[in-house]
């Protein structure tokens, strides 16, 4: 007899569903089907019970060849580099738990390291508009409930968080939205038809990169001030349109994603998008929310700003915690060959850092853990199995709305694999010995 | 041989976060991301089929990929390489002193590599990084 575990939560995008049901083998081993989770989901689980996957750690050898090692050397590998290195990086972070940052985070204090994690290439840009101008927000609770427009801006949730709209922002029946999508006019604007664009009832079609006047626009529009012909590829009629759209709702919200975080005005995209939620304030009620990527990047930025005061790229090199993004930020530390080896859990630089970025890495000491075989994996000197969190294993996760719920255990981890929690603490207390106790 | 210049934008697609999860070694992965989308008038002014390889070359760096005719067009003169080691193997790097590279709004140039290879991801990287790719 199989049983159904309930209520779990994906592990795999910041929208975090609560709600997964996992059919497990009756000896608590195998999960044998996923309900309610999207594609990437349903993958993640599946994946983990892969008959490749690896169990132990394993050292790059000088023909590049691995082989394998016990966690006793890779903890000692691993305390090691750490203590030798003056300006080591600690890179990563957003796929695993709050309670496995807290004990990087002790770790990096001890070394003087840097920490990062990957918002400095998702949303870093949208923290820094964020300390800049503020930010009106809400959580996804709200939305779901009261929310009649809805605004993707550089965003595709189809593609990159399948359940958001059913779950939240576009489907489904809430309380003052008691006849979901037909109470809600959604509106998306992207250089690309994405799927999202399909189903919206407005597609604003921006030149790419030129967000920043179209989000000045639309205020302009607010104001009934003058407006040119066209701006960023739209014409002036259809930007009064919008306006006009977003200022007749009972309460709005504009979701934000790569398409204005990763182009160039960047940061200064969102702070205009911010103040156009500022100005549509006048006029009803409004919020703005980042479309969080990893499941849990909110959560390091979260244990970061309570235990050193900013979200990510916190420099601790000095033993006092500094943040000044392009000088303490992972791919210009890089580039620049500022750090001396660097450590990477919960995520992939050797996939989404520019490769120039990635090099660097492969020329120093370097340990990679992650569940997975992975570019980074590939090119690190030390690659560190563990078990998947929000799987094998529970712990603390803050959806994109900064809402914490806690991800639960479905299965056991493969025999003799530890969990981050487990390999940080030991390479903590190895580097307690090492340093005798100072 | 015709060379057309284009504006790379990169980003996630389901396919990729589905073949991340299932294994980035595997081929599924290089399936989803080893990748160029095109728009159709794109492909035609280029002068190849879908489904031909073409060589991605910018001012950061030069990758073989396998163009594919856009899904969420029409988008012409604008190239999507979904999120991966392969557009990032030409993406911008630079940050403009906030941390984030230039992921998107990438002035490419786009040339047919019928005999060429689309690298896996682990080949990719490992080959880049010994200056080999
Ligand atoms: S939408 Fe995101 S959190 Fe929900 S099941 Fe899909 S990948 Fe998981």
């Amino acid at each position: 007899m199989s049983k159904s575990v309930t209520d779990v939560i994906c592990p795999f995008c910041g929208t975090l569903c609560d709600d997964l049901e996992v059919i497990v083998s009756d000896d608590g081993k195998k999960i044998e089907d996923i309900y309610n989770a999207c594609a990437i989901g349903a993958e993640k689980f599946m994946h983990a019970q892969a008959p490749e996957r690896v169990k132990r750690p394993r050292m790059q050898q000088p023909d590049g060849s691995y082989k394998e090692v016990s966690y006793d050397e890779a903890v000692e590998y691993t305390a090691r580099m750490l203590f030798n290195a003056k300006k080591p990086l600690m890179y990563g972070w957003s796929s695993t738990s709050c309670e496995a940052q807290s004990v990087g985070h002790e770790i990096a204090e001890k070394v003087g390291a840097i920490v990062d994690n990957t918002a400095t290439v998702c949303h870093g840009t949208t923290l820094i508009a964020v300390q800049d101008v503020g930010i009106p927000s809400c959580t996804l609770g709200e939305i779901k409930n009261r929310a009649d427009r809805i605004i993707f801006w550089g965003c595709n949730p189809c593609h990159a968080h399948p359940r958001h709209q059913s779950r939240y922002s576009v489907f489904p029946r809430g309380f003052f939205t008691n006849k979901g999508h037909m109470n809600r006019k959604v509106i998306v604007v992207d250089p690309r038809v994405t799927d999202t664009a399909k189903l919206a009832d407005y597609h604003y079609q921006v030149e790419q990169g030129r967000d920043y006047e179209l989000l000045s626009a639309f205020r302009v529009a607010l104001r009934n001030e003058p407006l040119p012909e066209t701006v960023a590829g739209i014409p002036r009629e259809k930007i009064i349109e919008g306006a006009e759209v977003m200022k007749s709702g009972r309460f709005g919200i504009i979701f934000f994603g790569m398409g204005v975080t990763q182009s160039l005005s960047k940061n200064h995209n969102i702070d205009n998008a911010i103040m156009l939620t500022k100005d549509l304030n006048e006029f009803t009620k409004f919020s703005i929310m980042a479309m969080r990527g990893h499941y849990n990047v909110t959560g390091s930025g979260q244990v970061l700003g309570w235990q050193f005061g900013y979200p990510f790229s916190v420099d601790l090199s000095r033993g006092f915690a500094r943040y000044n993004p392009g000088e303490t930020s992972s791919n210009d530390l890089l580039r620049r060959g500022e750090v001396d080896a660097v450590f990477v859990l919960g995520s992939d630089p050797g996939a989404h850092f520019p490769i120039s970025s990635v090099k660097k890495i492969a020329e120093l000491p370097s340990v990679c853990v992650d569940p997975h075989i992975t570019p980074t994996s590939e090119i690190s000197k030390l690659h560190v199995p563990v078990a998947f969190v929000g799987v094998e294993v529970g712990g603390n996760c803050y959806r994109m709305d900064n809402v914490p719920i806690e991800a639960r255990k479905v299965v056991d981890p493969p025999e003799g694999v530890l969990t981050d929690v487990e390999f940080l603490t030991r390479v903590n207390a190895r580097l307690d010995q090492l340093m005798g106790g100072k | 041989m015709a060379k057309l210049k284009l504006n790379l934008i990169t980003g996630r697609t389901i396919h990729q976060g589905v073949a991340m999860e299932g294994g980035k070694e595997k081929d599924a992965y290089t399936k989803a991301c080893g990748i160029i989308e095109m728009d159709p008038s794109d492909l035609k002014k280029l002068g190849i089929w879908k489904g031909t390889n073409v060589r991605v070359t910018s001012e950061w760096g030069s990758v073989v990929v396998k163009a594919v005719e856009a899904t969420q067009g029409p988008h012409p003169g604008l190239a999507y390489i979904p999120m991966g080691p392969w557009a990032n193997s030409v993406v911008n790097p630079k940050t403009y002193s906030t941390g984030m590279p230039t992921f998107k709004g990438v002035p490419i140039e786009v040339e047919p590599a019928i005999n060429e290879p689309v690298l896996s991801s682990i080949q990719l990287v490992q080959k880049k990084c010994r200056g080999e790719a």
